[in-house]
C-alpha cells in the first residue's frame, strides 16, 4: 500500500512528503534543519521542550514541528527572529528552573541542553534563577539520577516504555513540581521492573541520568544502539 | 591617543577568570599600549576609580560587601562585562543557595571543623541569602560565560570594544 503524497512548503521551498508525517519528519527527509531537544529518533514525539516550534501560515500560534502532522498546502517557516526569540526563551526557562551547573557536571561538553543554549546564542538568561532544593537518587548500583539536571524531556520514560518494554520511568506531579520517578515513586535501586539496560541513561540529553563513577566532562552518551534498535523495529513493523 | 580605562573585579569566584585573562600571554603587551588597567586584583589601586570605561567582573554576588562593590562599580563604569559563569549564572557559588545560610555556616565551621568551632564574624562580610549573578542586581552590558571563558574570547571582546565594534556579534559562547 503506497502512502498518499502531500505537497507542502518549507521556508518557501515546495516539497512533497508522505501523509501522516510530522512537520519535523518532512523537514528532515528534505534536508531542512529544525532544532530539537526532547525528540529522539525512534521514540514517539511528545512536544515537551518547545524548541522545534515553527510558524505555520494561517495559524495564529507557534506549533511544535515534532507533533504537528503535515497537511496538504501547508506553508511552514522554520527560522525567523520570532522563532529564535521563543526558542531562546524556552531554553532559558529550562536553565533557570533547576540547577544546571555546567562547571561541575558529568555531561559538561557533551550536553544537548548546553549545546542548544550556545547554538541559540544564549549568553545569559532574562529570568531570575529558581535554585530549587532537589535530590539525587544514588540507589542504583550502576547509574545515578540527579533531578537538578533534569529537563523533563521524557526521553527516559519513552525509551524504557517503547524500546525496552519495561516502563520503569514516569512523571509524577504537575508544573514546577513535576519529577521523573521510577516504578511507583520508589528508589531506582529497588525497582522490580528495571532491567539495568541503561537505555534511559544513553537517551538522556543532559547529565540527569549518568553512569556512576564518571567525573566532570566524562559522561559521553551513546544513542546509536537506541537508533539502530528503533530502526529495526520500524523495519519489522 | 588617550588610553582606555579598564578595571577588573573579583567577587565570589575562584579567580580562574582572572587566570584566563592573564593567559592571553604576550597579547597583554600590545593591549597595554591601548589600555590602562586602573583597578583590580592585578594592580595596586585601593579604591575603585571614577569614570572607568570597561570593567570585567568575575564572580557571583554572594555577600553584602559584593553587593556594595558591584553597585559602586556600576555607578563608576561605562560598560560592565560579566566575566565567566559565576558572574553570568551564579555557577558554583550558587550551589549553596538551597541551604539556609545559618545551617551552611554551622555545618562547615562548627560540625565540620576539627578545632576552633565558631562561625567567623570578624573581618568577614555577612553572606546574603543567595549567591546570585550580577544581572539580578545591576544592569550588565555584556555577558561572557565560561568556566573560565577562554583567553581568546576575552581578548576578542576587549579588541572588538577598542575597535568600536559590537562584540556581541563575534562572541564565542561556552558554558562550563
Amino acid at each position: 500500500m503506497s502512502q498518499k503524497k502531500l505537497s507542502i512548503r518549507i521556508d518557501g521551498e515546495l516539497i512533497s512528503a508522505l501523509e501522516g508525517q510530522t512537520i519535523l519528519e518532512a523537514a528532515k527527509a528534505n534536508g531542512k534543519y529544525i532544532p530539537t531537544l526532547c525528540a529522539l529518533e525512534g521514540l514517539t514525539p511528545v512536544g515537551a521542550c518547545r524548541i522545534c516550534i515553527v510558524e505555520v501560515s494561517g495559524v495564529g500560534r507557534l506549533l511544535p514541528a515534532c507533533t504537528t502532522p503535515i497537511q496538504e498546502g501547508m506553508s511552514v517557516i522554520t527560522n525567523s527572529p520570532k522563532l529564535t526569540l521563543y526558542r531562546r526563551i524556552s531554553v532559558e526557562l529550562l536553565l533557570v528552573e533547576r540547577n544546571h551547573v555546567c562547571a561541575v557536571c558529568v555531561s559538561n561538553g557533551h550536553c544537548e541542553l548546553q549545546s542548544m543554549a550556545t547554538a541559540l546564542g544564549i549568553s545569559t538568561v532574562r529570568f531570575a534563577y529558581n535554585y530549587p532544593k532537589l535530590p539525587a537518587d544514588l540507589s542504583h548500583p550502576r547509574f545515578v539520577l540527579d533531578h537538578n539536571r533534569c529537563i523533563l524531556c521524557t526521553r527516559c520514560v519513552r525509551v524504557c516504555a517503547e524500546l525496552e518494554g519495561a516502563h520503569v520511568w514516569n512523571i509524577t506531579s504537575r508544573g514546577i513540581h513535576a519529577r521523573v520517578v521510577s516504578d511507583l515513586n520508589q528508589k531506582w535501586g529497588e525497582s522490580a521492573s528495571c532491567t539495568n539496560c541503561g537505555k534511559c541513561v544513553q537517551a538522556c540529553p543532559t547529565g540527569a541520568l549518568a553512569e556512576k563513577g564518571r567525573a566532570v566532562e566524562e559522561m559521553v552518551k551513546k544513542d546509536d544502539s537506541i537508533r539502530s534498535l528503533a530502526h529495526r523495529r520500524e523495519v519489522q513493523a | 591617543m588617550k588610553k582606555v580605562k579598564v578595571a577588573t573585579a573579583w567577587l565570589d569566584g575562584c579567580s580562574g577568570c582572572h587566570m584566563s585573562l592573564l593567559d592571553m600571554d604576550a597579547v597583554i603587551i600590545s593591549l597595554a599600549r591601548k589600555i590602562d588597567i586602573v583597578y583590580g586584583p592585578l594592580v595596586d589601586a585601593q579604591e575603585f576609580p571614577e569614570d572607568v570605561d570597561i570593567t570585567l567582573v568575575e564572580g557571583a554576588v554572594s555577600s553584602q560587601e559584593d553587593l556594595n562593590r558591584i553597585q559602586k562599580i556600576r555607578q563608576r563604569t561605562n560598560l560592565l562585562i560579566a566575566l565567566g559563569d559565576c558572574a553570568v549564572t551564579g555557577n558554583v557559588p550558587a550551589m549553596r543557595n538551597s541551604i539556609p545560610v545559618n545551617k551552611l555556616l554551622q555545618r562547615i565551621y562548627v560540625e565540620g571543623a576539627q578545632e576552633g568551632k565558631t562561625i567567623p564574624t570578624l573581618g568577614v562580610p555577612p553572606l546574603l541569602k543567595h549567591a546570585r549573578p550580577l544581572r539580578e542586581f545591576v544592569k550588565v552590558d555584556l555577558c561572557l560565560p565560561g568556566c573560565p571563558p577562554p583567553a581568546k574570547s576575552i581578548v576578542g571582546v576587549i579588541t572588538n570594544l577598542l575597535e568600536g565594534k559590537k562584540p556581541e556579534a563575534n562572541l564565542t559562547l561556552k558554558f562550563g
